[in-house]
């Protein structure tokens, strides 16, 4: 098919390349250098959508990024991409894309009676009609409605693209390359600043590539293609085209998304769709433009109506005629420069109708002075019905239609910080407030100079007044420089059906109707009405609804005031914010040093933190994981097992201070503990509530090593950070984090001492090496290690670590040397049952809830001396009668499971919170007592042992009895630790 | 955010984990007669002003220093920027 | 003489290196670490001892690049002491001689991967990475950022091309997984 919209000559596109692409199942050709809204026009193509209420047939509004009507289904399978703006949309040899919001075809849509009901589905349809009954909506209304309204569709696969993040560093961040950001680059790129310019075009210029006037003896998109190659030149100006600064955050940060893939067909290998990329930024210059405003009148969303400075950027730009022949409805001089464009091009002007009395006269072509008030058109406009002031009316024969109701400065960005923007009567038009984010300036049309002239000396003095510049500045070419007289207009009298916000099709009537049902705040009217709440932010729609409210209400539009934008400044892809972070790179994985090792054993993993820990390692012919575990379990407390223990946290505490530091961090105390031993440490928060628990081995008067819950080591070494720097910022104390520095294995049984001594160079017998001992020790002939003769299994046990290099090389000597004794790997379910049949208690039972006392570890709390969390932890609300205390459960009937989270209460009597008395932290079955076990708080439970109880979890539907025992199910006496 | 860290210059927030009013630095007498009301009130009763607020954020991903940021909470300017260790014996914690 | 093999960070019994058109990552498994911490009242001393062993007391944000041993700054009075493995293995117990009571030494070889990444595209492919502005630093600066979630330390090395990352060591796989991805995405 012939490209019959196409001028013979002329645009900004590449007549040598031809691009094939399909909409709706239709072939088409196109140009680089087009978007996909100019090949479908330069086609005759100006059916592009329906609307999302009433399904209407739609076009294109507008030639940018802000369109909110011409939205489509881009590519297809995974890739397929709604809610697509075909005006942004750079078309590629192959695009693939579909009309959405439709049932049937774009011209026969089904549903195109919703425009029919259209006296029922006015604003607040929804939150009257489906008030009842309530049950209705989930199940019948809303699928309904889902269905009929709404855009694109979502291809429910994974996105097959991936994401970056970048971070870049600049003193001067230009947002937006139209006349005003071109000069203040250039300003500032001569200057010698680091400077990025970033636009959302795929081409630099802004409006100087939609123009037909020149800037001295150039066309301006010349200019603009001339200073732009200037600038790449320039080794401290980054120029990001494709590029949309979404949002301006607290302190010069802004986020910007880059399009890297998205004008081909797919991304290349390895390389990323988009790149959201956060800027720090000395100075921002705003440059972002402006944006032309539509003028409601009845049925103004025909498709071929959109705005005239868009029919002008389609025949600058793209050399694209919307239609031969074309009216203007304006109400300022901007109206008339789009006449006189489109006539150069050949194209019929059939009137200009300007609602000014004074309205410039033509030539050209004729000016009527009236208005717009209705059109005509099934599936595109045919005829524009004028009413004009003399009192004629008159019916115009056009194809198109350019509305011209004035220009919106583009403030979006200065309101990202709560800015409000204020008003304009000259340009009626709101501009930047005096607030605005901190560092930024802002140039040009944005600041409401429309004038090219006015833009570009604008940019140089912005650049010059961000960077403290002095001098002249780039010499500036000759350029327009004229007012645009208007006269604001909104709507035209008496109208109903007149589009302000096309995208979620509020009209003038719902905003009526929502101002007659007592919503007067700006705020209320949006969310009633939705106006501007669609994907377009209301950037073509917004003013026109103020204004109309204004009105209704009797006020000013200052008045009235505005709502404010928040980012992002266009819709974003999730997946942009998301970058490479997803699927197994969602958090970093920490890896012990036994990893391979425990790979190689086939282990079973858990996650812990990001640390990845064997949870059991299973054998040939283990059908359950239980089988494993009780083996492994069994097998350590029968001779001898090993565990990785790597991940606990460690911190290395030195200085003459550093047991008096000890002190104040637990609750017990560490000012005694002689070198060479290791202690047992409770930490409280301040509040009194239990923190974490760990040791302590003194490896030398002025040297401790503290160990943390793997969960807990970050937070806990900042909190030690905290009392060392806010606390007591003069004791002698200096701490380093060293988890990861050493490689730490737990090696457990009564074997134990029998494998070590086969490994470590010194003596380890009972008395050189009692329990609780610690010390630099070597291995294997050298090595330089640490020993610690401390028991989490309640076996005698050894934790043993060397530096993590040879971490690996240490476990495969452990299990060759423990060979003889049937040495067995065991995971952190095998721990978590050994620790559980000896009552330690663990995160399980330190929840954030429970008290020394609570753990029955009241008298470890010293009086002696000042620790965190000791005052609090003598408050009466703490220490009552009836507070809970850790237990350990037993069932009844040995064969009875006990879940926990389980709750605790009498033997009789209902199951309710009233009635509950404490509850289940841990439970397993234990292998070598036969039936299952569990840790508990109980009220008053270590007055409680041998008291029957009724276990109740009506989660699972477990109803149990179970008697109240010593947490310490296995050696209670601790004969086997100090053996 | 950007926090000019005493030391470093400016840095991203997001290097930083966030505690809360610098009055904890304030930890009273443990031996007081009135230590326990003291301490309920060191632990449970702070302003939480809309405007300037003392606060602590430590500098976690960088030097693990703990500072003090004034910081208004409703436009999240920041005026001024200490260590922690300094505001701590600037208010007397050298013992 | 003891008989264990070490391992390098990555789990390897070499260490690694990958090549892009760009740049060239590699595991540098030869550097023994140990961190100094100044002692209280004891800090003349302690950048007395620095001074003789590195030259100068690298300052905020500053490392001393040079050869055996080089440092960085850390923390308020505190610093990362670097030097070759091969001759140095047991660099904590010479600093602990050297600085006898005037410093806290702690080792700290086994708790970081070390990474160089050298090429014309390093800048490239570190603003993937980190908010560091690597772009704007000079030989000799070091920073402690953030790639991936990691505390990492970035320091710029003589060649303008040369930074040498030094991240958690448990981390290596993820880290390493990082900066491959970004230098493909970059190359």
């Amino acid at each position: 098919m012939t490209q019959k919209n196409r001028f013979e000559t002329g645009g900004q596109i590449d007549r040598e390349s031809l691009h094939k692409f399909t909409f709706d199942g239709k072939s088409y050709t196109g140009h680089a250098g087009d978007t996909l809204a100019s090949a479908l026009l330069a086609n005759g193509v100006r059916l592009m959508g329906r609307s999302f209420k009433y399904h209407r047939p739609r076009g294109v509004l507008t030639a940018g990024s802000e369109e909110p009507n011409a939205l489509v289904e881009l590519r297809g399978g995974a890739r397929q991409e709604p809610n697509t703006r075909a005006t942004t949309i750079e078309l590629y040899d192959r695009l693939f894309a579909k009309s959405q919001n439709r049932l049937g075809s774009l011209k026969f849509d089904l549903l195109a009676i919703n425009d029919r009901l259209s006296n029922f589905l006015t604003a607040g349809f929804y939150y009257k009609t489906f008030m009842w009954p309530a049950a209705f909506w989930e199940k019948l209304y809303e699928p309904i409605i889902r269905h009929a309204a709404g855009l694109g569709s979502l291809s429910l696969k994974e996105d097959p693209d991936v994401y970056d993040k970048g971070f870049l560093h600049c003193d001067l961040l230009i947002i937006g390359a139209g006349p005003s950001g071109l000069a203040a680059a250039l300003t500032a790129g001569r200057a010698g600043a680091d400077v990025i310019l970033a636009d959302e075009d795929f081409r630099m210029g802004g409006r100087l590539n939609s123009e037909s006037y020149a800037l001295g003896d150039m066309s301006g998109a010349d200019w603009a293609a001339a200073t732009v190659a200037e600038l790449a030149s320039l080794p401290n100006v980054r120029l990001m085209a494709r590029t949309t600064v979404i949002g301006a955050f607290d302190h010069g940060i802004y986020g910007a998304v880059e399009r890297v893939s998205d004008h081909l067909r797919e991304p290349q290998p390895d390389k990323p769709r988009q790149i959201l990329w956060r800027i720090y930024t000395k100075r921002t210059i705003l440059a972002a433009g402006a944006t032309e405003r539509p003028i409601a009148f009845d049925n103004n969303d025909r498709p071929g109506i959109m705005l005239a400075s868009a029919l002008r950027t389609y025949a600058n730009r793209f050399a694209v005629a919307a239609d031969k022949r074309v009216a203007i409805f304006t109400n300022n001089d901007d109206g008339h420069r789009t006449a006189t464009d489109l006539q150069a091009q050949g194209i019929k002007i059939a009137a200009v109708v300007d609602v000014r009395a004074d309205a410039p006269r033509s030539a050209d072509y004729e000016v009527l002075h009236g208005e717009v008030v209705d059109t005509k058109g099934r599936l595109g406009l045919t005829f524009a019905e004028l009413k004009l002031t003399d009192g004629s009316s008159r019916t115009l024969e056009c194809g198109a239609l350019g509305m011209s109701g004035g220009w919106n400065p583009n403030v979006h960005m200065t309101c990202h910080q709560r800015g409000r923007p204020t008003w304009n009567a000259d340009l009626a038009a709101f501009v930047p407030g005096e607030a605005l984010p901190a560092g930024m300036t802002v140039a040009g049309a944005a600041l409401g100079d429309l004038s090219t002239a006015g833009a570009l000396s604008g940019g140089v003095k912005a650049a010059q007044s961000a960077l403290d510049l002095s001098g002249q500045g780039p010499d500036l070419p000759q350029a327009e420089d004229a007012p645009i007289n208007i006269k604001p207009f909104w709507y035209v009298e008496g109208c109903s059906r007149a589009w302000l916000d096309p995208q979620n099709d509020v009209t003038v009537k719902d905003v009526k109707l929502s101002h007659q049902e007592g919503f007067r705040s700006v705020e209320h009217l949006k969310r009633y009405t939705t106006l501007g709440m669609a994907t377009d932010q209301g950037k073509t729609s917004n003013m026109g609804g103020l204004a109309i409210m204004a009105e209704f209400a009797g006020k000013t539009i200052p008045e009235v005031g505005t709502t404010i934008f928040r980012p992002p400044y266009t819709p974003t892809a999730i997946g942009a914010f998301g970058g490479r972070h997803r699927g197994q790179e969602f958090h970093p994985k920490r890896l012990t040093p036994s990893h391979a090792w425990a790979e190689e054993r086939g282990a079973v993993f858990v996650e812990a933190g990001n640390w990845l820990r064997a949870q059991w390692f299973p054998l040939p012919g283990e059908t359950t994981w239980r089988e494993s575990v009780d083996r492994e379990v069994l097998a350590t407390r029968g001779s001898a097992g090993v565990c990785d223990v790597t991940t606990l946290g460690k911190v290395d505490v030195q200085g003459t201070d550093a047991a008096e530091f000890l002190n104040k961090i637990y609750c017990n105390g560490f000012a005694k503990l002689a070198v060479g031993k290791t202690r047992y440490g409770l930490m409280l928060r301040e509040d009194g509530i239990a923190m974490d628990d760990g040791t302590a081995a003194r490896l030398a008067d002025d040297h401790f090593v503290v160990t943390t819950t793997t969960a807990n080591a970050l937070p806990v070494y900042r909190h030690m950070e905290f009392v060392r720097q806010c606390l007591f910022p003069d004791m002698d104390v200096q701490l380093i984090s060293t988890t990861e520095a050493w490689a730490q294995y737990a090696v457990a049984g009564p074997n134990s001492r029998k494998v070590l001594e086969k490994i470590v160079d010194q003596d380890i017998s009972d008395e050189a090496f009692p329990f609780m001992a610690c010390a630099n020790i070597t291995v294997c002939g050298g090595l330089r290690a640490r020993l610690f003769r401390i028991s989490f299994s309640g076996e005698l046990a050894y934790e043993i670590a060397v530096p993590t290099a040879y971490g690996d090389a240490l476990i495969r000597r452990i299990m060759d040397e423990g060979a003889e004794f049937d040495i067995t790997p065991y995971g952190t379910e095998a721990l978590g049952v050994m620790r559980i049949e000896k009552g330690h208690a663990a995160g399980n039972e330190l929840n954030g809830t429970t008290t020394a006392q609570n753990l029955g570890m009241g008298r470890m709390v010293s009086k002696k001396k000042d620790s965190i969390g000791s005052v609090l932890s003598e408050r009466e609300g703490l220490n009552t009668d009836t507070d809970l205390r850790q237990i350990g459960i037993k069932p009844v009937d040995p064969s009875a499971s006990v879940p926990a989270g389980a709750h605790l209460m009498k033997l009789t009597g209902p199951i309710s919170a009233a009635e509950d008395q404490g509850y289940v932290t841990s439970a397993c079955y234990s292998p070598n007592l036969g039936h299952a076990i569990a840790l508990g708080f109980l009220q008053n439970g270590s007055e409680r042992m041998g008291e029957r109880i009724r276990l109740v979890s009506p989660l699972t539907g477990v109803e149990t009895e179970v008697e109240i025992v010593s947490a310490h199910f296995i050696d209670p006496e601790g004969d086997r630790l100090r053996a | 955010m950007i926090i000019d860290h005493p030391l470093l210059g400016p840095r991203d927030a997001s290097e930083f984990t966030y505690m809360g009013d610098a009055s904890l630095i304030d930890r009273p007498d443990w031996q007081s007669e009135t230590a326990a009301r003291d301490f309920y009130e060191y632990g449970y009763l702070r302003d939480n002003p809309a405007g300037w607020h003392d606060e602590l954020w430590f500098h976690e991903a960088g030097d693990r220093s703990w500072l003090v940021v004034t910081r208004n909470t409703v436009t999240h300017e920041i005026s001024k920027v200490a260590l922690a260790r300094d505001v701590a014996r600037a208010r007397g914690r050298s013992k | 003489m003891h008989d264990l093999i070490p391992s390098t960070a990555l789990g390897g019994s070499t260490p690694r290196t990958d090549t892009f058109p760009h740049v060239t990552l590699s595991e540098n498994d030869g550097l023994a670490l140990a961190s100094v911490a100044a002692r209280l009242g004891r800090e003349a001393d302690c950048h007395g001892h620095l001074s003789a062993l590195l030259g100068r007391v690298p300052g905020p944000g500053q490392a001393v690049l040079r050869d055996p041993e080089a440092g960085f700054w850390m923390g308020p009075e505190q610093w990362m002491i670097g030097a070759p493995s091969a001759s140095q293995e047991l660099l904590a117990e010479d600093l602990k001689a050297r600085f006898g009571d005037s410093a806290s030494i702690t080792e700290q070889s086994g708790g970081w991967v070390c990474f160089d990444l050298i090429g014309p595209g390093m800048v490239d492919v570190m603003e993937r990475l980190c908010a560091a502005p690597v772009r704007r630093m000079q030989a000799g600066d070091a920073q402690r950022t953030v790639i991936h979630q990691l505390g990492c330390f970035v320091i710029r090395r003589e060649d303008p091309n040369h930074l040498r990352i030094l991240g958690p060591r448990a981390s290596a796989g993820t880290l390493h997984h990082a900066l491959v991805t970004a230098a493909r995405a970059t190359a």
